[in-house]
């Protein structure tokens, strides 16, 4: 029997009825009795020093209850934002990290710096007092660049950090790769930038602070992908309060994509003055605060070299990167250009060598943490185009050279630490050239080339590594917390069933696929079950959502649970049934003792487990509620071929994406129309990256694109609709065999548009994003003769 | 202060309001309809789209005392829990939402095309009026199917 909410069914979401009716609860949406209004003094100099702060005029204002600095913070013992995973530089020294308080001393490092707080009892007043505070700066030379931060005479940023350098980290094995490279048939040589994003999730970061006078605890809601982290950062290391008194709650989280994983100040800040100003205190960013103050994403020079045999086989990939992490350290953001990138150089390629180096510098500009992908996109970015423009230079076709270089036998160990467990690369690259009809590209090339248009097309084979992560794998390269996920099954007498879990939903639809999973494995219908998350006072504890992790992780912690629910309902049932506990099966839903016809539904089970009349209570404990902490054996690796067709203008540079296939292998699928719904996201978001998003500052560290007038969001007339395909390899590193699907799109898109311009164009490079005017003057500039061709 | 009289989602209010403020906010704050939302500053993500006089507006762009006497309706208004509108109906239907927080914008602005455009919308059409609504989830892939379904459904049904 098919359970209609079963595991593979596209279950329409459950979450959804609310937020079509205007019935969502976001953070902005809650208002709490008595509430006050932050507003947050920012600095408007990329780098300065705080001469002098001048508060009282703002003090006095009408409806002021606070002005609040980084002194007060200091005087109350609260520590500053940290940076959770030590990275070692190649010579053994550990990071250098400069200090980042919630609101800045003395010293000011990039444009949004927060530097006080305004607390009045409307928003209008807090804004109007807010323009009273006085801060008399001197202006410093600022140093944006990334490309020359650790220049001698550049500007320092941290005194801990001398040259902006936070650390000169490597991952390989260089003389084995330096020796592939002396023995090269052809060497290919590329310079990248990866562009720097700001993620823009549609709602804002908010947080409303509440402290209880009676108990001496706090509340804070807050705009979370993880609240339990944001709790344990709060309590033990920025010291608000301990972790039994403070409750962190993330409602409905209007989108994520990495920027609401990290604690910022603003939370921070709010959670501790409530209890100074005796009110709850709420805080919404508005888009432009957003702008400046959201960890932005990527943001990488990168130079890769690929040593090629005579044969057409990559033998080594060397790369050398300089990372822009910003001003301060924000939460994750060492271990993106580090551990989240090397790892995934590469690609889907057996390569036996590979030498990465990375320095990870400081910048005045905002802090740069993950965004969707996080380090993934960056090295399939390198891989891809480094694969692409060999092809070319060895007069290669691209599909048949990555072919020709696949991973085919499984598991493969790379030589950058990661053991890839299953996939089948061939398979979901003969099926992506099926789909878009490669065969025919090259009439579909001159019927563009008949009208004056210049048709490319363009490939990436990705992976990522998902399912983060095994903790002691994690412990061992510097992450302060263990990645595993938690969830408690609490069965009711009546045999519905809540689902508590660690992960956390903004977007990803866990009230349903995470219930699908429950309904299947029980048996029961879907309308019974509830999925509890995003509140630490329910949830005892949990690692959050973030590298598409919440399927292979968490749902695998439920996966557990539900098991152990099974168990013991089981030994519920045997006892029940009188006959022996080795004779029940469990089975749709219900129990059955073999060779008899005596049978129990699942909800008959549950009443009889708490009722506890029809056992020996001295041996099974009556109740039924199980909990699971699931540590992961391995990272997944969702791998795919996404194929990209553009269409130019020479004259214009209008460049339409006229196709888009995509074939990707995330293992199990729990429910097919929400993975695709993902997969036509992470496309979105990264057209975005290669055509049109890009953050810029000036030279004095002004944020250039700070509105959605100057940051060129994607909408629905720059997009074409995507064909999706899958390919299936089980993963064999979790009960469930989910791989994870949050990032892909975001990952393969970049470099598959940018083959495609550039096959287009005849050019080798075009820096994203693409832009009307980049791609024109690309195409100005391009041999003619292709056009003509 | 000033007082302001509007029908919102057919009802009539009277309320004192600052000269300044917002209708989004006059919708969220003062009458707690936070089914609008803001994503913005500039007037240009469509989170805030609401109907004023039956055309669409983006309520983070009026002053609540500029709409003293218009019917105003908003995402709560248009359907009710046993009888959804077609267009929420078709937002469903076809997974175009993720975290829900462009939808109520996407919803009353795609209502809002149907009624200018009609009911069988092809998909350029769709994408071109769309642009003043962002999402940053979806893109916009299911939302367009939605859209076309919805407007379909929509002539089925009595407005
Ligand atoms: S909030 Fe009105 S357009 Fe963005
Ligand atoms: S569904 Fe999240 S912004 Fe559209």
């Amino acid at each position: 029997m098919t359970n209609p909410s079963g595991i593979g069914q596209s279950v329409r979401r459950r979450e959804d009825f609310r937020f079509i009716t205007g019935n969502g609860q976001y953070t902005d949406d809650i208002n709490r009795s008595g509430q006050t209004y932050a507003v947050f003094v920012r600095s408007p100099h990329a780098h300065a020093t705080i001469k002098s702060l001048d508060i009282a005029d703002a003090r006095k204002a009408p409806g002021v209850r606070a002005v609040l600095t980084g002194k007060d913070l200091a005087a109350d013992k609260i520590g500053g934002l940290i940076c959770g995973w030590m990275i070692h530089s190649k010579d053994g020294s550990p990071m250098k990290a400069g200090g980042h308080p919630a609101l800045a001393v003395d010293k000011v490092r990039y444009v949004g710096d927060h530097v006080a707080v305004v607390i009045a009892d409307t928003l209008n007043q807090a804004k109007d007092a807010a323009e009273l505070v006085n801060v008399d700066y001197d202006a410093l030379k600022a140093t944006v660049d990334v490309a020359s931060t650790q220049k001698p005479g550049q500007p320092q940023i941290h005194p801990e950090a001398p040259n902006n350098t936070v650390y000169q980290w490597h991952l390989g094995d260089k003389a084995a790769t330096d020796a592939a490279f002396a023995k090269a048939a052809h060497v290919t040589k590329i310079e990248l930038v990866n562009n720097r994003l700001i993620p823009n999730a549609m709602e804002p970061r908010a947080a409303i602070g509440e402290y209880d006078r009676g108990s001496g605890s706090y509340t804070t809601h807050t705009t979370s992908q993880n609240p339990h982290v944001a709790r344990l950062v709060m309590s033990a290391f920025i010291g608000i309060a301990p972790e039994n008194k403070l409750r962190v709650i993330a409602p409905d989280v209007g989108g994520g994509f990495g920027s609401k994983i990290f604690i910022y100040a603003e939370e921070v800040v709010c959670t501790w003055a409530a209890k100074k100003v005796g009110r709850p205190v709420k805080w919404t960013a508005d888009r432009t605060e957003a702008f400046l103050s959201d960890a932005h994403g990527r943001d990488h020079i990168t130079t890769a070299e690929a040593a090629i045999d005579a044969t057409g086989k990559v033998q080594a990939i060397r790369v050398k990167t300089i990372a822009n992490l910003g001003a301060y350290l924000s939460t994750f953001s060492s271990s993106v250009p580090t551990y989240l990138y090397a790892p995934l150089l590469s690609g889907q390629y057996d390569i036996p060598a590979i030498y990465c180096e990375v320095d990870g510098v400081y910048t005045n500009t905002a802090p740069v943490d993950a965004y969707r992908g996080a380090g993934r996109p960056e090295a399939t970015f390198v891989v891809e185009r480094l694969m692409e423009v060999s092809a070319r230079q060895l007069k290669k076709d691209p599909a048949e050279f990555r072919m020709h270089n696949f991973i085919k036998t499984f598991p493969h160990q790379t030589p950058v630490i990661m053991a890839y467990d299953i996939g089948d690369y061939p398979a979901s690259m003969k099926k992506a050239l099926e789909m878009a009809d490669y065969a025919n590209f090259s009439k579909r090339r001159d019927a563009s080339a008949k009208q004056g248009k210049l048709r490319g097309i363009g490939f990436s084979a990705y992976i990522e590594a998902c399912g983060i992560a095994p903790s002691k794998a994690v412990g061992s390269l510097g992450a302060g917390v263990g990645l595993w996920e938690s969830a408690e099954v609490r069965v009711n007498p009546v045999g519905t069933v809540e689902v508590l879990t660690g992960s956390h939903s903004h977007g990803q639809g866990h009230e349903t696929t995470f219930a699908q999973l429950v309904s299947h494995k029980l048996g029961i219908p879907i309308e019974q079950v509830s999925i509890v998350h995003g509140d630490t006072d329910k949830v005892q504890m949990g690692m959050g959502t973030y590298g598409s992790r919440s399927g292979a992780v968490g749902m695998s912690a439920i996966f557990v649970a539900l098991d152990k629910v099974i168990k013991k309902a089981t030994t519920v049932a045997a006892a029940c049934m009188e006959v022996p506990v080795d004779q029940v099966d469990f089975e749709d839903g219900s129990f059955s003792a073999r060779g008899t016809n005596k049978k129990m539904a699942f909800g008959e089970v549950a009443l009889q487990a708490y009722v506890a009349h029809k056992f020996d209570s001295s041996v099974i404990e009556p109740g039924l509620k199980e909990g699971a902490f699931y540590d992961p054996k391995n990272f997944t690796f969702p791998s795919g071929v996404h194929i990209a067709e553009v269409e130019i203008e020479p004259d214009t540079g209008l460049t339409k994406v006229v196709r888009w296939t995509a074939v990707d292998d995330f293992g199990t699928l729990m429910n097919p129309m929400i993975v695709e719904g993902q997969v036509h996201g992470g496309i979105a978001q990264g057209i975005g990256q290669a055509m049109l998003e890009g953050a810029v500052y000036n030279d004095a560290g002004q944020l250039v694109t700070a509105s959605f007038m100057d940051y060129c969001m994607p909408r629905a007339d720059d997009l074409p609709s995507f064909d999706v395909g899958m390919t299936t390899t089980v993963c064999p590193s979790n009960p469930l065999g989910i791989k994870g699907c949050g990032e892909a799109g975001a990952i393969a898109a970049p470099p598959a548009l940018i083959n495609a311009i550039t096959d287009a164009l005849g050019h080798e490079n075009i820096a994203m994003p693409a832009t009307p005017q980049a791609v024109w003057r690309a195409a100005q500039a391009m041999p003619r003769k292709q056009a003509a061709e | 202060m000033s007082k302001v009289s509007m029908t919102v989602n057919g009802q009539s209010v009277s309320e004192d309001v600052e000269p300044r403020m917002l209708l989004v906010q006059f919708l969220r704050e003062q009458l707690l309809l936070t089914g609008t939302h803001v994503g913005c500053d500039t007037s240009q993500c469509g989170a805030c789209v609401v109907h004023v006089n039956g055309r669409a507006i983006k309520s983070c762009t009026a002053l609540a005392i500029a709409c003293e006497g218009a019917t105003v309706t908003t995402i709560e208004g248009i359907g009710s829990e046993s009888n959804l509108h077609p267009m929420q109906e078709a937002f469903r239907e076809h997974h175009a939402l993720q975290c829900g927080y462009c939808t109520p914008g996407m919803i009353m602005a795609s209502i809002d095309i149907v009624n200018r455009k009609g009911h069988k919308l092809d998909e350029q059409t769709i994408r071109e009026e769309l642009e003043g609504n962002i999402c940053r989830c979806t893109g916009y892939h299911n939302i367009v199917k939605a859209v076309g379904a919805g407007a379909a459904a929509m002539a089925k049904t009595p407005a």
